[in-house]
């Protein structure tokens, strides 16, 4: 048959040699570990310890609020010195709320009661282990799983993608990932396929990493879970673009994935859901890739949750010269930093610190209309257009161009000979758009309001009228009967 | 010469005839725009653009006596769909859009007189006498109707800080 | 019929009355900046056009011919025309307050659009018949609106583009113009 074949893409330098070839090792913990509570997509969890308490390792020190929230664990065994902001691993650079951990050194687990056969459970029940666990998307995007995992569960899911893509250049945690622990990813990855009761699994690896195929085919043989290679482009690892590599299926503007019947999940996250049913231990630590031409000792380790980067970046490594850029996650959507006195959260793939070569500064120049964006462009627009939109404010434009689609990947950014920040021009946009969308709704309730305190002003003076009538009348009336009585 | 003033005076006066029905017909009772205006507008009639109410305000600025951006509560929002409605370009330059704010009431100042609730156009304060008032974030619309009120000077319009749910990418300076 | 389909194509293209005859340069460059705008403009033109042209070719054969008042034709037709573009100005004014606001001046300047009084003197000099009259007004209107769409989404664009500062506004607006006028030549291939 036919099949499309995913659309634009660039193909940046892997750069994955310098870290693919160490194993993931384990990072001892640091003196003070800084616990997020805000790791994942959606409402932050609420804190269920106080400064002083006594934890133990995975156990539960913040738990979900709201319908999309993941709980946290302590990633280490020992006190909670205090509940205070720290700089979040976030664009803005704003604080969060963390708990400060202060580890006993002992790294003693807390009671851990895995059920006796995690396939026997029913999937609701599955999903409720994955979310108590506080696992989330480990790709990057981090939204929580099991609402993710619930929300397919009602929409016939026929199919589930592993995505072990891993596109973005620089990262290796995940190709080691399925190199060294293929059978538990397997294991994940059956249990999810049973908590969504999707028919087929697929798993879709980047043809860059052929050991980690042939690990992961090797791990899959006989449990029906299907691994195929996909070329080596980026966004090969973006949900829309793997969707459609793998079945063909173009998922449509302005839909979901699970819509289509089709749910993507990470390989890492695949693991962590094992873990979390096989073992019983939540989400406290994860793989992190440090790398980039500026460290020493580029490797793949893991590495409690809340350590901070700037200790992770001393201790495991070093800088061979001043690097000239701080990076979280990978290099096409990761969040520049502007210094390392943050802690690494559940989706932190990777720290990269890159040199003044590896990265590009030119300034921006005037677009010079090549298309170089449109034909990179993983969903068909035009960003060309879009930014001139954008930069002229009319920002409805870009959006009916199909803003809203943009998957903010970075291709453009990536390809433009102009450097223009394509991606950061829209990223702007979108935010704008949302947040006038959202003054919108504040001036719909607004009149809502004005316009019920209007109606009950008019009816408290109503009533007020209507009581003064009856008093008069009442006072007139008895006025009358004097009279009367004086008359007669 | 008479054969030539008499037709046109003779049109002249049919079309004026038809012109004058037509205007009767096809009268227009108030500016639809300042109606359709006034849809746009939060109606609180909280005054800060300068005008008593709001349907006051939506008549101004239909006249073009108001520019576009005048309804600080509306924000930028307002301002776009009102140009968008009168057709005329929008200098968001002109407009001094501090980002969202929200009354603050100072607790150790505040005596409980009850007088701000009462002004609030959205009803976003509450409270009753000799208690503490407090104001609710969804509803306050930053209108400052209740700092004019304050005897104590206890109320203030303070910004609200972005949190990582509300920052926004800001636009790139190149 | 076909001759019909021809005046049609003609007087919309071949002869357009903005590019080709440069007549109502006032609109093409005044109402041109935002599509909505443009289509109203144009929406409001045709039916002003239409009407006219009507109008005048009835003046002109019941009345100015058999008084023998040729010579008082263009006021009379001034006349006319006015009293077309206030109805229109009273009838747009009920049906779309927007689009009433949108136009603004330009609406009332419809009356001094040199289209319309134009085409009802061209209606005269080439002794149409009604029928011929009323369609030579309609595919100028529809010639007149097609060119302000064009035009309208060719600024549109143009607005969000770099152009080189001594270049925009008004001039890079006259060249589009000039360009689309060079373009439209093309169609006297057809005739």
């Amino acid at each position: 048959m036919f099949r499309k074949t995913v659309r634009g893409g660039v193909h940046p330098c892997g750069h994955k040699s310098l870290s693919n070839d160490s194993p993931i090792r384990y990072f001892p913990l640091s003196d003070t570990l800084y616990v997020s509570m805000q790791q994942h997509i959606g409402a932050p969890a609420s804190p269920v310890v106080r400064p002083g308490d006594h934890v133990l390792k995975g156990q539960l020190i913040a738990s979900s609020q709201g319908n999309i929230s993941a709980p946290v664990h302590a990633p280490t065994s020992g006190r909670i010195l205090a509940l205070a902001e720290h700089t979040a691993p976030h664009p803005s650079g704003l604080p969060v709320l963390v708990a400060t951990l202060e580890p006993d050194g002992l790294d003693e687990w807390g009671a851990l009661n895995p059920p006796s056969d995690p396939m026997a459970l029913s999937p609701e029940e599955v999903c409720i282990r994955i979310g108590a666990a506080g696992i989330v998307g480990m790709g990057g995007a981090t939204f929580p799983s099991a609402v993710k995992l619930n929300l397919s569960l009602n929409s016939q899911i026929q199919t589930l993608i592993i995505n072990g893509g891993e596109c973005e250049p620089y990262l290796s945690c995940d190709d080691r990932l399925m190199r060294e622990r293929a059978t538990l990813i397997i294991q994940g990855i059956l249990l999810m396929q049973h908590a969504v009761q999707a028919r087929e699994v697929l798993v879709g690896i980047e043809d860059n990493k052929p050991d980690a195929i042939s690990a992961m085919q090797q791990a899959a043989q006989g449990s029906g879970v299907q691994v195929i290679p996909v070329p080596s482009q980026y966004p090969m690892g973006s949900e829309k673009q793997l969707i459609q590599q793998l079945t063909g299926i173009e998922i449509p503007a302005m839909s979901r994935a699970a819509a289509s019947g089709i749910i993507v999940h990470n390989v890492a996250t695949a693991y962590a859901a094992a873990e979390a049913l096989y073992q019983g231990k939540p989400l406290v630590s994860r793989i992190v890739t440090l790398s980039g031409g500026a460290v020493t000792h580029p490797g793949n380790w893991q590495v409690p949750l809340g350590t901070l980067a700037s200790h992770f970046l001393n201790r495991a490594s070093g800088f061979n010269e001043k690097p000239a850029r701080l990076i979280m996650g990978g290099p096409m959507m990761g969040i520049q930093l502007p210094d390392l006195n943050v802690p690494v959260i559940k989706g932190t793939s990777g720290i990269l610190a890159l040199t003044e070569n590896e990265i590009n500064h030119t300034n921006p120049g005037p677009c010079v209309r090549c298309g170089n964006c449109v034909r990179s462009c993983p969903m068909g627009l035009l960003p060309l257009e879009m930014a001139a939109n954008i930069r002229s404010g009319e920002l409805k434009k870009a959006n009916e161009l199909g803003l809203h689609d943009c998957v903010a990947c970075g291709a453009c950014s990536y390809i433009c000979p102009s450097s223009i920040p394509l991606t950061h021009l829209f990223n702007y946009a979108k935010g704008e758009l949302a947040q006038q969308q959202k003054a919108r709704q504040k001036m719909e309730n607004t009149k809502v309001l004005a316009q019920r305190r209007e109606r009950r002003l008019e009816r408290q003076a109503k009533e007020k009228e209507a009581l003064m009538a009856a008093r008069r009348a009442a006072a007139a009336a008895k006025k009358a009967a004097q009279q009367q009585k004086e008359e007669a | 010469m008479l054969m030539a003033v008499l037709p046109l005076t003779l049109l002249g006066a049919f079309l004026g005839l038809v012109l004058g029905i037509a205007s009767r017909l096809l009268k227009v009772e108030r500016s639809n725009v300042a109606e359709e205006i006034e849809q746009l507008l939060p109606g609180t009639q909280c005054g800060q653009c300068g005008n008593p109410s709001c349907g006051a305000a939506a008549e101004a600025v239909v006249a073009g006596d108001l520019p576009p951006t005048f309804c600080p509560p509306g924000g930028k929002a307002v301002a776009e769909a009102i140009a968008g409605k009168l057709g005329i370009p929008l200098d968001s330059s002109a407009m001094c859009d501090e980002g969202p704010r929200i009354a603050l009431i100072n607790e150790s100042l505040c005596i409980g007189c009850t007088r701000c609730y009462k002004v609030c156009p959205t009803d976003a304060i509450l409270g009753s006498a000799k208690q503490m008032h407090v104001v609710f974030e969804q509803a306050c619309t930053a209108c400052g109707k209740c700092e004019d009120v304050c005897p104590t000077e206890c109320i203030s319009m303070v910004a609200i800080k972005p949190t990582l749910h509300t920052w926004t990418w800001s636009q790139p300076t190149a | 019929m076909s001759e019909y389909l021809l005046l049609i194509i003609s007087t919309a293209l071949v002869n357009n009355v903005v590019l080709i005859k440069f007549l109502g340069l006032c609109p093409l460059m005044g109402v041109s900046t935002k599509m909505d705008g443009a289509l109203g403009m144009g929406l409001a033109t045709t039916f002003v056009l239409t009407l006219a042209a009507a109008a005048s070719w009835m003046l002109e054969n019941w009345l100015l011919t058999p008084l023998g008042l040729e010579y008082l034709r263009i006021l009379a037709f001034i006349l006319v025309i006015a009293t077309v573009v206030q109805f229109t100005e009273m009838l747009i004014r009920k049906l779309s307050p927007a689009l009433y606001q949108v136009l603004g001046i330009y609406l009332p300047l419809i009356t001094t659009n040199c289209a319309v009084l134009g085409v009802a003197l061209l209606n005269v000099q080439q002794s149409h018949s009604f029928l011929q009259s009323l369609i030579y007004g309609t595919g100028s209107a529809l010639g007149f609106t097609l060119v302000l769409v064009l035009f309208a989404g060719l600024r549109e664009r143009l607005a969000v583009l770099d152009v080189p500062v001594l270049y925009q506004g008004a001039p890079i607006a006259y060249i589009v113009a000039g360009l689309l006028s060079v373009a439209f030549m093309g169609f006297a291939g057809l005739a």
